[in-house]
């Protein structure tokens, strides 16, 4: 029962339905990730790299329970061999086995680990369980052109811990975010009549991520924009592993089907043609 | 079968005489098939196709989907992200049957207002009217409780608005909210039987296609015109009318192809556009979100519903009179369901001795207005409850009930409709002349 609180006390102050929330949430910046777009492809180099951010850094309080170890080696996603992938688990997790009645390290067939230590939400659907780029007025219009923008939030937000503004108390409850929506908020923000005078809100987790916190092999860029997007990219590809695939399989159809409307307006033609008086060819 | 004289199937073979005499299966499908058609129907008439294919696709995604998927409160969840992950083409099902919903919900509506334009619902089809708003109703109650099943925020919320609805019902409401659900809340009890019933309902909703398939190839097909077919003789007949097989099959199918394109485009590159973030967020009943949107398609009758707040004195008036019996809940689940009722009346409740809207010039500015009123309730219906959304919701509502119980029984009486042609042959060599002479290349009427 008190885990069930404490999730949902978690989750309260977590940014859920930013949408309704209107204002209040800050600047979603409109990161350019490589899988955008019908033909955009998940960058594998890029993932990678968020999985070991996602691993260094947030599987320290975040789980992703839904997420099977094995599908890290799955072409369209981070596509790594398979016994990196099984050094990889062995060396990161360990699992509560019920058989054994003990922990064992982690195998590729185990899903990675649900963590509700620090009342942390899961991470494996949050590229899709958040939005960004509402609008206009509230149509989602955005949406059809930039995406949903979950990825974005989230890179946003890990990127959004500015400066205290002047008029944060000194006892507050938990770190300035200038993108989180829905999170505490000071009575001495507000103005008389009641306005947010600051964008963003006061959110419980502490800043994840620093400059050259995370160190990669490749020497990639390490700096705290980089890195935010460099893991949001990987969340999404936890969250929708099936995206390449899923394109591909769009591509296809809309190709096939493309080429069957025409042959079919070709048919409708010829054979309407004596009927409307055109049967002269 | 029709009441539009036509050639009929003729045994030929021993074989076939042989099953003819016991079983006329196949004399029924060459009716079915070869059912004269009104030659003049526009590219609106093609949304009946569409419907009857979502209805197949719905129910062979849904089959596959059910395989795999678990209606319990735990696992559903987690099973949902079962088959988007490792079931083989899951992630390609689970989206076409989400997406299938909306596609199946745009072309209820189309057809519905194309109905409603032509006159479609008039003498003598009220019956295939009356058939189609039953199956418009089966249609959003599996829409509803399919969305419940991924078990996700918007589902357990979105279940919790609804069924309250029923709560709201004076006397017994609390008690049938109760039975309703299996329980005092939505619960693995309600999960289960949305689960039963959303596999059960769509072949209910099979039956009544096929009845209101029957009952529009008994009256035949209305059209653009609302002239009726010349039934005098076949020869007669023949000149308003061609088969359905080949000429509208391939025109339908031509519709219908272009529509998948787009639709599967949809699927494939944004699948997510018209869900709710939050349903990728498991059921909490602890936590509620901070605003409760039901799908695209149900927003204007859920606008609707909203509009009618303890502040309108309409609803002050009710409450007076029935001693409070009908407070402002009550009156908003009465005001959405009456919004559906009111259009199923249509038939009754339009009084103008002209069929199609295209005869009418008055009607056709009032319905205009309609369709846009319909558009404007669905946006209200996203927005929060707060000025000026609530007042533009009460008005955009008073137009929906407005139209059908005021305009339209006026209208009868006040408007003077231009002369239809006499016959749909007329209309329809007004529009490419006759054999040899085409005047203009442009597509099928309109």
């Amino acid at each position: 029962m008190f885990k069930t609180l404490a999730i949902s006390a978690a989750l309260a102050i977590s940014p859920v339905a930013v949408m309704a929330a209107g204002g209040g949430g800050g600047h979603v910046e409109d990161f350019e990730f490589s899988y955008e777009g019908p033909f955009g492809a998940f960058d594998q180099n890029q993932l990678q790299r968020g999985l070991q951010i996602y691993t260094e850094v947030c599987a320290s309080c975040h789980g992703m329970k839904l997420v099977p170890i094995r599908s890290l080696s799955d072409e369209g996603g981070p596509h790594m061999p398979e016994d990196q992938i099984r050094a990889y688990a062995a060396e990161n997790f360990e699992i509560f086995d019920p058989e054994l009645d003990d922990y064992r390290p982690a195998t590729p067939v185990d899903n990675f680990p649900a963590n509700t230590d620090a009342d942390a939400p899961d991470l494996s659907l949050m590229a899709k369980a958040r939005a960004g780029f509402h609008g206009p007025y509230g149509l989602g219009i955005n949406q059809m052109f930039k995406g949903m923008g979950g990825p974005e939030y989230i890179a946003s937000l890990l990127d959004g811990y500015h400066d205290a503004p002047e008029c944060e108390p000194e006892d507050v409850d938990g770190y300035y975010n200038a993108v989180f929506a829905n999170g505490g908020y000071p009575d001495s923000c507000l103005d008389e009549d009641g306005h947010r005078t600051v964008p963003g809100s006061w959110i419980a987790m502490s800043p994840p991520l620093f400059d050259e916190g995370v160190e990669f092999a490749d020497g990639h860029a390490n700096d705290v924009h980089h890195m935010s997007q460099d893991v949001s990219a990987f969340l999404m590809w936890a969250a929708e592993p099936k995206m390449m695939a899923r394109k591909q399989a769009g591509f296809i159809g809309v190709l096939m089907l493309t080429v069957l409307s025409v042959l079919l307006y070709l048919t409708n033609k010829r054979i309407w043609a004596p009927i409307k008086g055109k049967d002269n060819d | 079968m029709s009441g539009i004289p036509h050639d009929h199937y003729e045994p030929k073979t021993g074989a076939e005489k042989w099953l003819h005499s016991r079983l006329p299966i196949v004399g029924l499908v060459y009716d079915t098939i070869m059912i004269p058609t009104p030659k003049n129907l526009n590219w609106m008439w093609i949304w009946g196709i569409v419907l009857a294919f979502c209805l197949v696709m719905q129910i062979v995604t849904g089959i596959i989907l059910a395989m795999h998927y678990t209606p319990h409160v735990d696992l559903a969840f987690s099973s949902v992200e079962h088959i988007m992950r490792n079931v083989n083409g899951g992630y390609m099902l689970r989206y076409l049957h989400a997406n299938g919903a909306s596609l199946f919900f745009l072309a209820v509506y189309m057809h519905i207002f194309r109905g409603l334009y032509y006159g479609s619902y008039k003498a003598p089809r009220e019956v295939t009217w009356i058939i189609g708003m039953l199956i418009y109703l089966a249609m959003m109650a599996t829409g509803f409780m399919g969305y419940v099943l991924p078990w996700g925020q918007m589902s357990f919320w979105g279940a919790t608005v609804i069924t309250g609805l029923f709560g709201a019902i004076p006397f017994i409401g609390e008690a049938l909210q109760t039975w309703l659900l299996g329980g005092p809340a939505v619960d693995n009890a309600t999960l289960n039987r949305f689960f039963s019933l959303h596999y059960l309902l769509p072949f209910v909703i099979a039956a009544l296609v096929a009845i209101h398939i029957w009952a529009f190839h008994t009256t035949g097909n209305s059209n653009p015109t609302g002239v009726e077919v010349r039934r005098g003789s076949k020869a007669e007949a023949e000149k308003d009318t061609l088969p359905f097989w080949p000429y509208f099959v391939i025109k339908d199918f031509f519709a219908l192809c272009v529509i998948l394109a787009i639709f599967w485009a949809v699927v494939g590159f944004m699948p997510n556009y018209l869900g709710h973030p939050d349903n990728y967020i498991e059921a909490n009943p602890l936590v509620t979100p901070a605003h409760i949107v039901p799908e695209w398609f149900f927003l204007p009758f859920y606008a609707i519903l909203r509009a009618f707040t303890s502040e309108v004195w309409v609803v002050q008036f009710a409450s007076f009179v029935t001693g409070g019996i009908i407070d402002a809940k009550f009156f908003g689940v009465l005001a959405m369901f009456g919004a559906i009722a009111v259009m199923a009346l249509v038939p009754w409740l339009d009084t103008s001795s002209a069929r199609s809207g295209r005869y009418r010039p008055m009607f056709k500015w009032w319905f205009a207005l309609l369709v846009i009123d319909f558009v404007v309730l669905m946006w209200l219906g996203s927005m929060p409850a707060e000025e000026p959304y609530a007042t533009w919701s009460l008005i955009a509502s008073a137009y929906w009930f407005g139209y059908f119980l005021v305009i339209l029984p006026l209208l009868g009486v006040l408007e003077k409709p231009n002369a239809p042609p006499a016959t749909i042959e007329e209309d329809f060599e007004a529009h490419y002349g006759k054999n040899g002479d085409a005047e203009s290349s442009a597509s099928p009427a309109e």
